[in-house]
């Protein structure tokens, strides 16, 4: 296991240069040795979506990708959220309404929101639900995820 | 102005949503090690030799442990049941023989993770495969005996009795036999999964970074089990991923990480659990069997009466366990007025994962029984759902149950009302009504639960006499800081339930402060102090314990800041009066311009003390306090006392369509109202219901631990498992009441566990929609598979008989 593949990735702006091991996922690139730990790990079957990031502006299960692929590629992680020391809205949505208890899904939740305004400034209920669908959370159950998602959809549509 | 009441957002959110937590898992310590837990394939099987040299003689392998060096320097961990537990033999590591599928039986730390779990796959484990027993009937039988030292599969046997039963049956007008009912097995799986970092000093000390919930407990099991002095652990938690008491026992898993570093010369060890190993490995709630129940009914269907057999299935290992047996007795005639009970109880051991605390802990296995009752002599006797309901619900209080637990408050028919009108009853009714003249399968299902909070520890004694514990406790420091600002320790070690904001509300309203100026510590550390035996976040007490710590540290606070105000002023203490002026929070003199501020009284005893000129030595404004709930032991021999300070109460009810080509239940409708007492904030509340509400519809619909006859899980990963996602929760529409509690400080009750009421419900909206097809629902999951084998076996002329006179 000492092959090691030289990769660069840019992450939330940062362009980073790694010798990693084939083996080594995303996730552990991201968390290991970047040490950016908002991304958390909460599963071995691709199904809860803690991990989640972009890749190249579309969301991506850390924990399903090898570090080796995303070389030459630009990641945003909830850590690249907050600009200029502003919350994000849908950061701020997520704490006005109250969409995170443990907080340990809220990361991967906020960028599968982030890519489905992004995608959809004004979600339906049904789009909101599905656009999170990946993403799993046991705290919650849900309501005021999709009501801090849909707030922060109209936020942003006006600007406000 | 008061900030309790109200929905302040939470101080922890800031650091989460930036994906600044501190969780266990994100503790990255340079030259750490990582540990690799290997586990039995197996459920039952002994263990003729382990050859571990390849994993060795790999390069980054630090240490391998095996059952051997477990052995050496490690005591089995204390079983709370009394005999037959005391002999079952529970060590982190397997030593001789494995007893569920995912026990570890050898751990290797290395210098990463993946090298670990190399090495771990080139340990060479020679099992001897044995027979498994994975059914609790035919556990009890004890052909096959998990722990030989004990003897025997069943653990614990007893029966609870209360008032004349016989005499309900003699007298009773109709009597229903239920033949059995199921409670399935399934677990609140947090996102974040057991994790710890853990380092054995040179100087003997021990020092965890852990997401345990239940620390204070953890700490006195952990110690003995190391055979080290409770001072010598060191115990720490920071953000916890989620538990719903599944995190109360990972310390049997902690000490690996603790030898595995005192086997490399004291360097740092992290482990983290997989996922899969979370499932099958970590705990599983508890599984419940009932047999040959028999209610007694007047001829208007009041339950006068009830007889049942109920075994309970504990996993492998008893560890928590009994106290399972004794628990559910907290909610005995759950909301009803029944005065009448035998109910056998036993508990045994299966070749499957051990069971812990989960949210809603043996009172919601017990609740869902009540609830079938309830609902199937509806059924059967032909009376309306609602009409039973209101015809049993208790509605004086405080009442005393017949086994000695007093229900504080509540009004089970308002909230009915409530659900009702939030649901939409009436039309429901009417569709209903022409969905069943067009064959459809529509069913509506009401289910009432309790969420019995801050317990009394002294019921373990009914589990086992010789316990020492009893009663209940909660810890706060409060310190009155150098700037004027207010610093809280609390022994909670909450894991998302928002601790840190609902203690900053209740000082700020107390000191007359803004929530601002109060810093509430995140997490736990046994460092602090802060903590007593039944410190943590388990049982729905947070709200009553810890917040009437917090309280009464608060008020001894005031005492210190009123006797040094008094000598500082040269007032009277009656004089003085907390209030806001020209600089910040103060003690003024009334109706003078005479006052000291919250800095200044800090000031004057941390680092200007020379004005106090000897005076005043117990002043130290930095106060602990220890809050204990007023509870008396129970009578053991009768299993009569309070074994719960407060009742909150939950009433759902949900309009479910099966289809008829698949038989996946529908939700159409689904509405949740909840009782508990005094909120100290709302959106908080209001998440814990959501939330509990989640769990439960999860493990209605979709979620079980299911085992072959070899035990072997079927369900050990998330894909398998499947919880509930965004695509299948209901729209839930949320209502709530309050009645104060009359035995908390605040009024407000425990309320984070929900009591599983959408098992309830669920089961009763399947019971209306196929009671027609010759069904009884007498289980507690319903996934479409599940609702096609049911259909297609109707099981009513065997599982259900009704003699009337
Ligand atoms: S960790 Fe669960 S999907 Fe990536
Ligand atoms: S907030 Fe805990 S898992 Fe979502």
């Amino acid at each position: 296991m000492s092959e090691r593949i030289g990769i660069t990735v840019t992450v939330n702006g940062t362009r980073y240069e790694r010798e990693v091991e084939p083996r080594l996922l995303l996730v552990q690139l991201i968390r290991e040795e970047l040490r950016l730990t908002g991304t958390h790990i909460g599963c071995d079957t691709s199904y809860c979506g803690a991990c989640t990031i972009l890749l190249d502006g579309e969301p991506v299960k850390s924990c399903t990708m090898l570090a080796v692929q995303a070389d030459g590629g630009e990641v945003l992680t909830v850590e690249g959220l907050e600009k200029d020391g502003k919350l994000h809205p849908l950061q701020e949505a997520f704490s006005e309404h109250h969409g995170l208890q443990c907080g340990y899904c809220t990361p991967g939740m906020l960028m599968s929101a982030y890519y489905l305004l992004e995608q959809n400034p004004d979600p339906s209920n049904a789009e909101i639900r599905k656009g999170i669908q990946g993403n799993l959370c046991r705290c919650t159950g849900y309501k005021n995820i999709f009501a801090a998602i849909s707030d922060a959809a109209a936020k942003m549509q006006t600007g406000s | 102005m008061s900030w309790v009441g109200k929905s302040l957002r939470r101080k922890e959110d800031d650091r989460l949503v930036r994906g600044n937590g501190l969780f266990a898992d994100d503790e990255q310590i340079e030259g750490m090690l990582h540990l690799y837990i290997l586990r039995s394939p197996y459920a039952h099987a002994r263990i003729r030799g382990i050859d571990t040299a390849a994993a060795e003689s790999l390069a980054g392998v630090a240490c391998v442990l095996t059952g051997a060096d477990i052995k050496e320097q490690c005591d089995p961990y204390m079983q709370l049941g009394p005999e037959p537990c005391d002999k079952i033999i529970d060590l982190p590591l397997a030593t001789d023989k494995v007893v569920f599928q995912g026990e570890p039986v050898a751990a290797v730390a290395a210098e990463t993770a993946a090298l670990a779990m190399d090495a771990g796959q080139l340990i060479e484990v020679d099992y001897e495969m044995l027979d498994a027993v994975v059914d609790p009937e035919q556990a009890l039988e004890d052909k096959i005996v998990l722990h030989e030292a004990a003897g025997t599969n069943r653990v614990w046997h007893s029966v609870f009795e209360y008032g004349d039963v016989d005499k309900a049956f003699e007298d009773a007008a109709h009597v229903v036999k239920i033949e059995r009912m199921h409670f399935h097995r399934f677990a609140s799986t947090p996102v974040e999964n057991n994790a710890c970092v853990a380092e054995w000093t040179r100087q003997g000390d021990v020092d965890f970074l852990c997401n345990n919930s239940f620390i204070g407990f953890a700490v006195q099991l952990l110690a003995p089990g190391l055979r080290l002095p409770m001072e010598k652990i060191r115990a720490r938690t920071y953000d916890i991923g989620g538990s719903f008491g599944v995190k109360i026992w990972n310390y049997v898993y902690m000490a690996l990480a603790a030898l595995a570093s005192r086997k490399c010369d004291g360097r740092k060890v992290k482990w983290s659990e997989t996922r899969t190993e979370h499932l099958l490995a970590s705990g599983h709630g508890n599984e419940r069997t009932f047999l040959d129940t028999e209610v007694a009914l007047d001829k208007d269907g009041v339950i006068t009466g009830i007889r049942s057999r109920h075994i309970d299935d504990c996993g492998a290992y008893t560890r928590y366990e009994p106290l399972g047996c004794v628990i559910w007795a907290q909610v005995l005639p759950a909301t009803y007025g029944v005065r009448n009970f035998r109910i056998d109880f036993t508990q045994t051991v299966t070749n499957k994962c051990p069971v812990v605390p989960n949210r809603g802990y043996s009172r919601m296995q017990h609740l869902w029984f009540m609830e079938r009752v309830v609902d199937i002599c509806a059924h059967e006797l032909g009376i309306p759902a609602d009409e039973m309901r209101l015809k049993n619900y208790v509605r004086e209080f405080p009442y005393e149950t017949p086994n000695g637990c007093v229900y504080d408050s509540g009004d089970y028919p308002m909230m009915l009302e409530k659900a009702k009108e939030l649901i939409g009853w009436d039309e429901w009714k009417k569709k209903q009504a022409e969905a069943r003249k067009e064959g459809r399968w529509l069913g509506i299902g009401i289910g009432t639960t309790l969420d019995s909070g801050t317990n009394n520890f002294g019921q373990a004694q009914i589990m086992n006499p010789y316990l020492p514990f009893s009663g209940n406790s909660e810890v706060c420091v409060i310190r009155l800081d150098f700037d004027g600002s207010v610093i809280v320790t609390l022994g909670t070690g909450p894991s998302g339930q928002g601790h840190e904001t609902a203690t900053s509300q209740v000082v700020a309203d107390e000191l007359n402060i803004d929530p601002a100026m109060v810093t509430v510590r995140t997490g736990f550390d046994s460092a602090w102090n802060t903590f007593s035996g039944h410190s943590g976040t388990y049982a729905s007490q947070f709200a009553v314990t810890g917040l009437s710590a917090v309280h009464g540290a608060c008020q001894k606070l005031k005492v210190e800041m009123r006797q040094l105000a008094s000598f500082m002023l040269e007032a009277d203490e009656d004089d003085l009066e907390f209030g806001v002026g020209d600089e910040g929070p103060q003690l003024a003199v009334k109706g003078t311009d005479k006052a000291i501020n919250y800095w200044f009284m800090s000031n004057v005893v941390n680092n200007n003390n020379a004005l106090l000129g000897g005076n005043l030595a117990d002043v130290t404004l930095n106060v602990r306090h220890v809050y204990r709930p007023p509870f008396e032991a129970p009578d053991t021999e009768k299993k009569f006392g309070n074994l719960t300070l407060t009742y909150a109460a939950q009433l759902h009810i949900a309009v479910i369509e099966i289809d008829k080509n698949t038989c996946r239940p529908n939700i159409l409708a689904y509405a949740a109202v909840d009782d508990c007492g005094s909120v100290i904030n709302p959106q908080i509340a209001a998440g814990q219901v959501h939330g509990a509400t989640a769990h439960g519809i999860g493990a209605a619909l979709l979620e079980t631990f299911n085992y072959d006859e070899t035990g072997n899980l079927l369900t050990a990963t998330f894909s398998d498992y499947c919880p509930i996602t965004s695509m299948n929760i209901p729209d839930i529409q949320y209502g709530h009441i309050e009645s104060p509690s009359p035995f908390s400080y605040n009024g407000a009750k425990g309320m984070g566990e929900g009591g599983g009421a959408p098992l309830h419900t669920i089961s009763a909206a399947i019971q209306d929609a196929l009671h027609s097809e010759g069904i009884i629902v007498n289980e507690s999951h319903h996934s479409a598979p599940k609702v096609f084998e049911r259909v297609n076996a109707p099981n009513r002329e065997k599982v259900v008989s009704v003699e009337s006179r």
